[in-house]
């Protein structure tokens, strides 16, 4: 069973959240990467998003945008962040990881090559930012055909019945984009979440994260108590970049615990 | 043969598609269904050729380069002069198409990308015409070469916002845009300056470009008789190229030609051709297109003379034409068309835009092949005022 599944079953029975960070492989080293990967699930996280860095991310706020240079620079690649992965799997087997990034960077690799390098590493999802479910028709089926779960956004705008078609070919989680914006950004309108989700909740079985946006543990509460995994990027991969270098491990175990704490509290 | 592109979903055989976040989605097929519906409106067709032939002034002339054409010594050198459009240049012809559009649309809040900074002006300049607030993303490095366009937008109210992330050029100019648009998508609408971008923006751009080949095809028969041998123009998203090809696609013995920049070559990697270069295909601003990018599928900076011509994709329809070869690409280095730049100076009295050298100096490379009754159209897209400071540069002269 993939270790998405797995993952959540745990946590409904426990009645818990799954706490979600997201962080840029290759920022601020490649050889940071594993290490920090390792400190988020010390520190609670349930699922790992991977983010691998691309020249053009139109929809990052600057603090992504930033990782993305950075890594960028540090010599980071596709074929890095599997690598990545490998690496992180030898200690731990068990947590889910996900790749989140654009669609040129597997477009060049090439999709069947990509979906089974995943599954070779240990990669349990992937999200691509610009590939709507229009034009995901080859990805989903080389990513299918390797067990890779196709992870979709839904966002403020849309409509129900592209709720209903993402539904069909969702697997693993729902990501919903909690605001009109690039990631970071700082709109983020509780009430307009909570109005939006039973209308998600009327196609998808699946559980639904909720992202983009949540940079404090009061905020990561409430949204916690409104769906089934709440996705924190920018406000780490911040403390990423302002952490001094001995520092970073331990500043980002010590977040992801507020972050954790404030979860298990909703 | 029949030419019908694109497809319901936007794609050019292989190429084109909505390659946009899911914020977008909603807000590019409202797009598309209001563009379709106003598409074949009389009330929209006629408000749209009143402002053309009122507000832009058209149709723009065809002239005979004559001098230029006898000192090569073959083929006859003609001019679409889309360089006596109001704003100078062929974008204005989009930029009106789409004003009306968000007019009918009830957006209030334009937004634009901007390279050599013509469509910006083109934005700013409508925006104004019809009462909308405008902003217009540039990359920094742009906001520097062509600093007088900046002025002319502030001019026109527009507010300018030089963007300082990645190359600093168009490329990031459009991240930028992008990323207004997923912000406040509800309240803007994108003037997307070229016929790439997500559908309908390709199909959309394209059809308002078009009547430059539609005017070309008429004015040719009353100047010399009978079309072209080839018609040629330069391609940077390729907005002006597919609006003069577009109505040339089925007279089957009209060449087309796509000039792309060269840059410093393009076997020295520092161009931005990738058609010419034969580019790997692959996704970037909302579409699936030839891509100058490494083999890790990282976009690579461009480089070109021409700030407008400075991008790394192309538009989806331009990949089309290439792959089923009814248009032929190659690329103009930068001194090529400065030489070209040069040459329609002092031999016509016209100043024209770096890019549109680009197209100039292809003409000129193979006029002389070609005997003297043989007819080329160039399309001169823009003129060169806003490139003084370029070419001064160049010249090693200080203004």
């Amino acid at each position: 069973m993939n270790r998405i599944q797995t993952t959540f079953d745990r946590l409904q029975q426990a009645k818990r959240k799954a706490l979600i960070p997201f962080i840029t492989a290759g920022d601020p080293s490649q050889q940071m990467t594993v290490p920090l990967m390792h400190a988020l699930v010390e520190g609670g996280a349930d699922i790992l998003e991977l983010g691998v860095p691309f020249s053009d991310p139109m929809a990052d706020g600057p603090t992504i945008q930033r990782a993305s240079e950075r890594a960028l620079k540090n010599g980071m690649s596709l074929r890095g962040t599997l690598e990545i992965v490998a690496e992180f799997r030898k200690t731990n087997p068990q947590t889910p990881v996900v790749l989140m990034g654009y669609g040129n960077p597997i477009e060049a690799m090439g999709w069947e090559t990509f979906a089974r390098r995943c599954a070779e590493v240990g990669v349990d999802g992937a999200l691509t930012v610009d590939f709507p479910p229009e034009e995901s028709h080859e990805a989903f089926e080389h990513l299918q055909r390797h067990d890779i779960a196709p992870i979709f956004l839904l966002a403020p705008t849309t409509t129900e019945v592209r709720i209903a078609q993402v539904a069909k070919l969702a697997r693993g989680y729902v990501y919903y984009v909690s605001l009109k914006g690039v990631t970071g950004a700082g709109n983020l309108d509780l009430s307009a979440v909570e109005q939006k989700l039973p209308q998600l909740r009327k196609h998808i079985r699946l559980p639904i994260g909720v992202g983009f946006g949540i940079r404090d543990a009061e905020t990561a509460q409430a949204i916690a108590a409104l769906c089934d995994g709440v996705v924190i990027g920018s406000r780490i991969v911040q403390e990423i970049e302002s952490s001094e270098a001995g520092q970073v491990l331990d500043n980002i175990r010590k977040l992801t615990k507020e972050m954790r704490a404030a979860i298990d509290r909703a | 043969m029949s030419y019908s592109y694109p497809d319901e979903q936007g794609h050019f055989g292989p190429y084109g598609g909505i390659y946009m976040a899911e914020t977008l989605i909603p807000a590019v097929e409202e797009l598309r269904q209001q563009y379709l519906r106003f598409r074949d409106d009389p009330d929209f067709k006629a408000e749209f050729a009143y402002e053309l032939k009122h507000y832009v002034g058209r149709p723009s002339p065809i002239y005979h380069a004559k001098r230029l054409s006898d000192s090569l010594g073959g083929a006859q050198i003609y001019l679409k002069r889309e360089d006596l459009n109001h704003t100078g240049a062929h974008k204005i012809n989009n930029a009106i198409g789409q004003a009306l559009l968000a007019k009918r649309m009830g957006k209030k809040r334009v937004i634009a990308e901007t390279g050599a900074g013509m469509h910006g002006v083109a934005t700013a300049t409508v925006a104004a015409r019809f009462g909308m607030e405008c902003i217009v993303y540039m990359g920094a490095e742009d906001v520097q070469r062509q600093a007088p366009n900046v002025f002319r937008m502030k001019l026109l109210g527009a507010k300018v916002v030089p963007v300082e992330s990645g190359s600093r050029t168009l490329k990031d100019a459009c991240n930028e845009a992008i990323r207004d648009w997923v912000a406040n998508v509800e309240s803007t609408f994108y003037i997307f300056g070229t016929a790439a971008g997500p559908h309908p923006y390709p199909m959309m751009v394209r059809d308002f470009q078009c009547v430059i080949g539609e005017e070309s095809k008429v004015q040719m028969v009353d100047m010399v008789g009978r079309q072209p041998d080839a018609v040629i123009a330069c391609v940077g998203g390729g907005s002006n190229a597919i609006g003069i090809f577009h109505p040339y696609i089925d007279v089957q013995d009209v060449r087309l030609i796509g000039v792309e920049a060269g840059g410093h070559g393009v076997a020295s990697g520092r161009h931005a051709a990738p058609l010419t270069a034969n580019a790997k295909v692959g996704v970037l601003h909302g579409n699936k297109v030839y891509l100058m990018q490494d083999e890790n599928g990282q976009i690579i900076e461009t480089h070109s003379i021409s700030a407008g011509l400075d991008y790394p994709g192309v538009g989806p329809e331009h990949c089309l034409l290439k792959d089923i070869h009814r248009a032929e690409y190659v690329a103009i280095n930068d001194d090529e068309a400065i030489a070209a730049f040069d040459a329609l100076c002092r031999n016509e009295g016209i100043i024209p835009a770096l890019e549109s050298s680009h197209a100039l100096a292809h003409a000129m490379k193979i006029a002389p092949t070609m005997g003297k009754d043989k007819v080329l159209l160039v399309n001169l897209s823009g003129r060169g005022d806003k490139d003084m400071n370029t070419v001064a540069k160049i010249k090693g002269i200080t203004l």
